[in-house]
């Protein structure tokens, strides 16, 4: 974003938007009447209870719900169950549709946007604020960047009365608002640290017909480094909207994420991963994932990092490639062999290891079906050139 | 001459005891580092490879005057060992703890810039003057003494282009990792600007990755102030939009951060870009 960075999707646990109004209902911030259902009948009964028009919204964590079809606009419980059951099952973004909001529907004059998040380049948190709400807030920081206010909050004072001011001066915003608009921007602001958030946002933030303001739509996103003091966000993951193989990787001590190419990589360290991701492409191939097996890893940590790679079916090559340090290289060849002698693997397997004890490493792999590779660019050379074997042989 | 730490520097470990503290005070140690004290609350008076322990960094500075801190302690303490160690004095921080939450690490840098105490990370593997002083977790041996400055945002990968330099001739004057968090004590322009100013640097390898502006700032840096030649490299040209790469801070996030805009802002400011790791020394050379 202009003149930010906004440290959004990092390390962070994204909440659907029920719990996020949840949330932010705590901090006294005003919200539609609505409730959580899993069935059309349920949608039905709150259809009934709410009366007139009622919104109906998938809960999935990702943008794009109004497009994909995910959110309806109903009059009356019998449209309402009829819509939750064409939404219900849908799948967005590849993920299934299981639960839905039911919200009573708001007569909306304008939508505003207001928003916190934490600003890498700056080292605080930021909060924004536009007249342009309801549209995504990174394609109007592109458009109309005049459009989006913002403040910069030192952590030793928080958001500060002047500041909500400038936000609301910066954004138009009627005088009869104002007491409104603070009491929700203040709201929005305790509810941030206290949630150990890295983003928070309202979009759209509606002001009514009847002249107030209401939250129609609420983002929050969770730093999972703070789980340690947030007990209860065990209850607020929901595992159907992970990758099997990721959660898997995931539960052995692993980062994994699955590309579309051909060439499962293993590596130690996030940024040499990525480097050895990009030295295939460079050579002419296709990673077929991001592996890092972390520091320091165990035999039994690189068996499973090698298990989760050849469980790949588009996989036709993995490239292992190690600068041992804290990671040992005997151990690596240890968790290589242990697999090998499990199951054949049907695709080759090229080896660089380099660093603490790489000798070791390389005696305990010369008996295995491996090719070793001296340097990166060798092994990355290697890995394509298999793959093009594999493929002109005729292989799986 | 080197930066930040050398000959003069000596290092206080916070969480001593512990299992990477006490195997890292062991490996700077045989590097030739002065290790002269460690700190683990209610360990006072115990040793760990020679070194004296105390309970408390201001007894431990007083005592010993170190002028360095080394810190391992886990994520949830590590906030308040910076706060201790910014309290005693100690003018630079090296955090090696990854995980920190990234609202603790707000309060931390704005309180340490409010003391002027310098902090390299956290989530950074330390930093090296090679021949001189070792302060965390890299390989020593890779490492050769020479006019070549590295500053990087990750870990191994960072010992991959030091072996390519070392293994082609090419020594290092220092070496930093600056750590892989999204909220970081020191930015790429705070290091160009102290390895311009060192005499003993004569030129300088950035190696950066996906996620944030920080190189892009260090482009527009480089451009305006420095005249050592600079070469870089940047991982993550294969790494798609919102999804993290390990790095906590490395995630191309609402369309900004990509690698592709990082090469650009520097082959703007005339910086040689390696396509790949081992090409750095040719470009060094050349």
């Amino acid at each position: 974003m202009q003149g930010h960075e906004l440290e959004g999707q990092g390390n962070s646990l994204k909440l659907q938007e029920y719990q996020a109004k949840k949330i932010v209902a705590l901090y006294g911030i005003p919200l539609p009447e609505g409730e959580i259902v899993a069935t059309p009948q349920d949608a039905r009964r709150v259809a009934a209870r709410l009366g007139g028009k009622v919104v109906i919204k998938a809960q999935v964590p990702v943008g794009g719900r109004d497009k994909a079809g995910g959110i309806a606009l109903v009059d009356g419980p019998d449209a309402a169950e009829a819509a939750a059951r064409y939404i219900l099952g849908m799948q967005i973004k590849g993920l299934v549709v299981r639960e839905l909001l039911v919200e009573e529907a708001v007569a909306v004059a304008q939508e505003l946007y207001l928003g916190l998040v934490v600003d890498r380049g700056s080292r605080r948190i930021v909060m924004m604020a536009s007249a342009e709400g309801g549209v995504d807030i990174e394609e109007v920081a592109r458009r109309a960047p005049t459009s989006l206010v913002r403040v910069s909050l030192d952590p030793f004072l928080g958001l500060r009365p002047y500041q909500i001011r400038e936000l609301a001066a910066g954004i138009g915003l009627p005088p009869s608002l104002f007491t409104a608009f603070s009491a929700l921007a203040q709201g929005l602001y305790d509810c941030f640290p206290a949630s150990d958030a890295t983003l928070v946002e309202i979009n759209p933030l509606a002001v009514t017909q009847a002249g107030q303001l209401i939250a129609l739509d609420a983002k929050i996103l969770l730093d999972d480094n703070a789980f340690y003091r947030h007990p209860d966000w065990a209850a607020l993951s929901d595992e159907h909207q992970d990758d099997p193989r990721e959660r898997e990787a995931r539960e052995a001590g692993l980062s994994y994420v699955k590309l579309d190419g051909e060439i499962g990589c293993m590596v130690n360290g996030a940024g040499l991963a990525m480097a050895t991701m990009d030295i295939i492409q460079h050579h002419g191939g296709r990673p077929a994932n991001f592996l890092d097996i972390g520091g320091g890893a165990r035999a039994e940590r690189v068996a499973a990092a090698l298990r989760i790679i050849l469980a790949d079916e588009n996989v036709r090559a993995v490239l292992i490639n190690i600068f041992g340090g804290l990671t040992r290289c005997d151990e690596v060849a240890r968790g290589i062999l242990s697999v090998l002698s499990e199951i054949q693997p049907r695709v080759p397997i090229i080896v660089r290891l380099v660093g603490t004890n790489e000798e070791e490493g390389q005696r305990i792999l010369a008996r295995a079906n491996v090719t070793i590779a001296e340097s990166l660019a060798g092994a990355a050379q290697k890995a394509v050139k298999a793959v093009r074997g594999v493929l002109k042989a005729g292989l799986p | 001459m080197s930066i930040l730490v050398g000959n003069e520097t000596r290092v206080l470990v916070q969480g001593i005891t512990g299992r990477e503290g006490s195997f890292h005070t062991r490996q700077m140690l045989e590097y030739g580092t002065r290790v002269v004290a460690g700190v683990t609350p209610g360990k006072d008076g115990q040793r760990v490879e020679g070194v004296p322990v105390f309970d408390t960094v201001g007894e431990a500075v007083r005592a010993t005057g170190a002028n360095v801190s080394a810190i391992y302690v886990p994520p949830r303490f590590a906030p308040d060992a910076l706060y201790e160690a910014a309290d005693a004095g100690i003018p630079l921080l090296v955090c090696i703890t990854e995980g920190i939450p990234v609202l603790d690490m707000i309060r931390v840098c704005r309180y340490l810039e409010i003391k002027g105490v310098r902090l390299i990370g956290p989530n950074s593997p330390g930093l090296i003057s090679p021949g001189k002083a070792k302060v965390g977790i890299m390989p020593g041996h890779i490492h050769k003494p020479g006019p070549i400055g590295v500053i990087s945002r990750s870990g191994t990968l960072t010992y991959e282009v030091v072996w390519a330099l070392t293994s082609r001739g090419l020594g290092q004057s220092t070496c930093i990792g600056l750590g892989g968090d999204p909220v970081i004590g020191s930015s790429f322009t705070d290091i160009l600007s102290l390895l311009q100013e060192d005499s003993e640097t004569e030129a300088i390898v950035l190696i950066g990755e996906i996620g944030g502006k920080d190189e892009e700032r260090a482009a527009a840096y480089i451009r305006a102030r420095m005249s050592k030649p600079v070469v870089a490299f940047i991982a993550g040209l294969t790494a798609p939009p919102e999804k993290r790469m390990g790095h906590a801070g490395a995630i191309i996030s609402g369309g900004q951060g990509s690698a592709q805009e990082k090469i650009a802002a520097l082959k703007e400011a005339s910086v040689h870009i390696a396509a790949h790791p081992e090409e750095i020394p040719d470009l060094l050379k050349s």
